[in-house]
């Protein structure tokens, strides 16, 4: 027995295999920056969807990888608004320190509930995680004093990002400024979910107690993700309240923890593009519906969940990409028969 | 040689319902036990139990110094013991190497010196655990406990539902383990001879109690012993 240890070797390979993005995905973020000059006039919505794919990821983070369930996630949410929202107002604008500062007061509450949270059935974990999304919301509405309760939180003001660019009316400086913090943390949360830690996570999923007599301690990692996890929404709360400059009482509303959990389901949990994805779709399916039934568009958004749910979203994926190359065979065919006008 | 294990008046089974009782073995640093009995006699329920899973009624477990009776399954495995479950559990969602990645500590047992042991495992590293074989399940599953760099190994049933081949490969690896590496185990097995060339020492449970101890070569030549216990000389239950 005398090889060396290499426990960390064997994490490294883990990490490197895991931890490099592959060409379609630096595309893809290409993509997004190209949008600025693409999209001028979409920034806001396109800032809007940054930052509710930044907190899909943070619901990802615990649901698809480590199996907890929730229904109260816009708790963390609001919490880091508020945080950066008080911060920029009581004159501390910086947004970078703004989002330390949000990350942190959301880990906090995020570390002290994970005792309450981690324990039960998923019922239980449902039922807790609302329970407490619920208490934050009325306590955010009793202490008007420093919330501006149902009024909102007014007079955030803040300061250029990084002391250089001002956040301006078309939303260029939040978007680039929300996409480019997405960035970091969806690179930072790649690399965790590749690591062992990330790994172990995987298999407590599983099986808890198993896992625990097969040597990996749950309680903590568990403790640990969900702490980090309601830091990053957090942090997408904190962008909401510096892009948009106000807080009111909806970021702690129950139908964002909803949303967020809707746009997971859309986009697929466990597999980090989920968040991103689902976002994109949701959002944007949001805006086109509601201009088309703007009182009923919820009804559509409604149909797509069952059917994902019905269907399976794996099936779906692996679906869709056959029925369009067979509507394009199709297509081809009928444009390729006789008759056809095509030259 | 020093006393790894020490079980003591041990009492134990699932909730109310006892299944073991008044179990009492030691076993010694870098020796092996077999531990052996006809189908539903409480071998699985006594590998369990060593590794905190069951509901314990009565007595102590200790490893090493430490007095392990009331730690859980977590602390058990930090206190030094490895498990090879019956039915092995392996992580389908990870891969072959993420599943040991996974719970790897420090120590001389490695991913590189697992891959060395079971070369198949090398090959199919980036499959994922519900793409593998029952022995190559078999296979991670002890790589996997072996990776924890334990003090004591317990293997539960390990060659059940294999294929003859895979069987005696496996079997060699845990010959290695004993006898080259002098890795302390336990294995379960309910075909005596497929293990008692190995081991050190044997003990046979009956309804939940030991009836017959013995070091493993003399039992695997005390045919009436093995007869009585186990029925047809040993050979299966």
């Amino acid at each position: 027995m005398t090889a060396p240890a290499s426990a960390p070797l064997s994490a490294r390979s883990a990490l490197s295999r895991g931890a490099v993005p592959p060409l379609l995905e630096w595309a893809a973020w290409a993509a997004a920056v190209a949008c600025v000059f693409v999209l001028p006039s979409k920034l806001l919505l396109l800032n809007e969807i940054a930052i509710l794919a930044l907190f899909a990821l943070s619901l990802d983070l615990i649901l698809g990888y480590a199996g907890i369930v929730s229904l109260g996630h816009g708790a963390f949410f609001g919490v880091g608004a508020y945080a950066a929202g008080l911060l920029a107002k009581h004159g501390f604008g910086d947004p970078v320190t703004g989002l330390f500062a949000a990350a942190g007061a959301a880990a906090l509450v995020g570390f002290v509930t994970s005792f309450l949270v981690l324990r039960g059935s998923d019922l239980t974990k449902l039922m807790v995680t609302l329970g407490v999304a619920m208490m934050l919301f009325e306590a955010a509405n009793r202490l008007d004093w420093i919330t501006g309760g149902a009024d909102g939180l007014q007079g955030v003001v803040m300061k250029p990002v990084l002391g250089l660019w001002d956040f301006d009316l078309f939303g260029r400086t939040a978007y680039l400024y929300s996409l480019g913090t997405l960035f970091i943390l969806f690179m930072l949360a790649r690399r965790i979910v590749h690591s062992p830690f990330g790994l172990s996570l995987r298999a407590v999923k599983g099986n808890a107690l198993r896992a625990g007599a097969l040597g990996i301690v749950p309680g903590r990692r568990l403790v640990a993700i969900y702490t980090l996890s309601a830091a990053y929404a957090g942090v997408a709360g904190g962008l909401t309240a510096q892009t948009t400059q106000f807080v009111s009482l909806d970021v702690l509303d129950f139908t964002r923890s909803a949303d967020v959990l809707l746009v997971l389901v859309i986009g697929g949990a466990g597999n980090l593009y989920g968040g991103l994805v689902g976002a994109g779709i949701f959002r944007l399916m949001q805006t086109w519906l509601s201009g088309i039934t703007p009182q009923y568009w919820q009804f559509w958004i409604g149909l797509l969940l069952v059917v994902i749910v019905l269907v399976g979203h794996e099936r779906l994926t692996r679906g869709l990409p056959r029925l369009a190359a067979a509507a394009l065979r199709r297509l081809r065919g009928k444009a390729d028969a006789p008759g056809s006008t095509r030259p | 040689m020093a006393e790894l294990l020490a079980v003591e008046g041990l009492a134990a089974g699932y909730g109310d319902a006892r299944v073991l009782s008044d179990i009492g073995f030691t076993l010694e640093d870098g020796r092996s036990l077999a531990l052996l009995g006809r189908n539903g006699t409480g071998k699985t329920t006594l590998i369990d139990t060593l590794v905190g899973l069951t509901t314990r009624h009565a007595g102590t477990v200790r490893l090493g110094d430490a007095d392990v009776t009331r730690l859980g399954p977590e602390a058990r495995v930090a206190a030094g013991v490895g498990w090879v479950p019956q039915e092995r559990n392996i992580f389908k969602s990870l891969t072959v190497e993420e599943n040991m990645t996974a719970v790897a500590r420090p120590g001389p047992w490695t991913v590189p010196r697992i891959y060395e042991m079971f070369p198949r495992l090398r090959e199919r590293r980036s499959n994922l655990g519900n793409q593998l074989s029952g022995g190559e399940q078999q296979m991670l599953a002890v790589g996997r406990a072996l990776v924890l760099n334990p003090r004591l190994l317990l293997l539960d049933e390990p060659t059940e539902g294999l294929a003859p081949i895979i069987v005696d490969e496996l079997l060699a690896a845990l010959r290695r383990l004993a006898r080259e590496e002098g890795l302390s185990m336990i294995v379960v097995e309910q075909k005596a001879q497929k293990i008692l060339g190995f081991t050190d020492d044997a003990i046979i449970l009956d309804r939940g109690t030991i009836v017959h101890r013995a070091p493993s070569a003399a039992l695997l030549a005390d045919r009436a012993a093995l007869e009585m216990h186990l029925g047809a000389s040993g050979k299966g239950a």
